[in-house]
């Protein structure tokens, strides 16, 4: 028992990762991370609702019938993901406005969706516990990553702390306004795979046409 | 009209919900394998859009606003947070009525788009774009035109990669970039040339 559940949760962070593998929850990792605060309040919101959702789903999965369940899960999710919005709004008003309509899209998230779908309407609520909160960990490991990196090389700081100093303040650093724009984190991400990849082999695609090398001798 | 003509220029491509915002990225990334496909999932995109985004907008302004239920005499309710359940309603809604639509009527459409007319019920494209139009406050001609014109930007993108990756499959792409990894550096690249059009004003 206690190994399948270390196995649920840490299989998600790299082996498994939503974003970088099953190719989940893409939308947000994008958008949010052009500095390291949103990208955070972002992580602990998206958890926060997966873990939630996950686990009401699986209290009540063999009371859903199959017809409407992919409405229960939404209306549950929707619902949590207002108590959310309103949460953040009340205590983090700044940040709120930062995130502005992402925090509404984590009711698409395919991460939540998938997981309540794939997972927890099949299992038990502490299996399914654990597999949410490792998936949220995965997510918020690849956002929190993007973000740091899109913040300091784009604007020379770490939570709003100056760490490289900028030109403009008399320093060295020409910060690099690509990695602020939508373009930085396609390739930001895209790098990360190439990366994980490498380390990780057995998560290649194979290409679906490879041209055919033919030796002299064999050519007609 | 001007003003329509602008929105709409800046819907499909300024504002383009799928490479300047990266709104409906997980089926962008997943369908945009075969030319074909992308044609056929980027118009269930437009239509189911241009609906949604007026009919959002019209409960938003006569049922949840603050003091849109006056007419109820109720002039101090303010709903608005239901709207996020109230949009993803109206969406699923949507969706489901076009389905059973090309059941009926288009069949061959049907069987094509399989699996992919349900998953536009959770293509954050379209409920992002019914939240911007909340959050900017469109009215309901803007806001069809606002709904039409995001559609058409990201089918258009979707269909720009499709093509773009039906080439790439006969390139030899660094084993570890394979598949998702040079579909991204590719978005990017083409949220690169599509951010040329943001100094465009008319």
């Amino acid at each position: 028992m206690a190994n399948t559940s270390v196995r649920l949760l840490l299989e998600p962070i790299v082996d498994k990762n939503p974003i970088t593998l099953q190719i989940l929850g893409i939308c947000s990792a994008l958008a949010v991370t052009t500095k390291l605060a949103p990208a955070i309040t972002m992580s602990i919101a998206l958890t926060a609702v997966l873990v939630g959702s996950s686990v009401i789903i699986s209290l009540i999965r063999q009371h859903m019938p199959s017809s409407i369940r992919i409405i229960i899960q939404m209306t549950i999710i929707a619902s949590l993901v207002i108590v959310v919005d309103q949460v953040l709004q009340a205590f983090a008003y700044e940040l709120s406005k930062q995130l502005s309509v992402f925090v509404g899209l984590i009711i698409t998230n395919c991460i939540v969706l998938g997981r309540a779908e794939a997972f927890a309407s099949k299992n038990p609520p502490w299996p399914s516990f654990i597999d949410a909160l490792g998936h949220g960990i995965g997510y918020s490991l690849i956002l929190i990553s993007v973000a740091a990196i899109r913040e300091l090389l784009g604007s020379g700081s770490l939570l709003g702390v100056p760490i490289l100093p900028l030109v403009k303040e008399g320093g060295w650093y020409e910060p690099n306004g690509l990695m602020l724009l939508a373009p930085g984190a396609f390739f930001i991400i895209g790098l990360m795979i190439w990366a994980i990849r490498t380390w990780k082999p057995d998560q290649l695609e194979k290409p679906e046409y490879r041209i055919h090398v033919v030796h002299r001798t064999e050519a007609q | 009209m001007e003003h329509y003509l602008s929105l709409l220029f800046k819907a499909i491509f300024v504002e383009n919900l799928a490479l300047a915002f990266f709104l409906g990225m997980c089926t962008f990334l997943a369908v945009s394998k075969k030319v074909e496909t992308a044609i056929g999932l980027g118009i269930a995109v437009v239509v189911v859009q241009t609906i949604t985004v007026p009919v959002n907008g019209l409960i938003y302004h006569h049922l949840l606003q603050e003091g849109a239920l006056a007419w109820l005499g109720l002039p101090e309710l303010d709903l608005s947070f239901l709207g996020l359940i109230t949009y993803i309603g109206v969406i699923a809604a949507m969706v489901q009525m076009l389905e059973m639509l090309l059941d009926r009527y288009f069949p061959a459409l049907y069987q094509a788009l399989g699996i992919f007319l349900p998953l536009i019920t959770v293509n954050c494209a379209i409920l992002g774009g019914s939240l911007f139009m909340v959050e900017r406050g469109y009215d309901l001609t803007e806001s069809t035109v606002y709904g039409f014109g995001t559609g058409v930007g990201w089918a258009l993108a979707l269909v720009l990669l499709a093509g773009i990756r039906e080439k790439l499959k006969y390139s030899d792409v660094p084993n570890g970039l394979q598949g998702l990894g040079i579909t991204f550096i590719t978005t990017g690249l083409m949220a690169m040339a599509f951010m040329s059009f943001s100094g465009i004003q008319l």
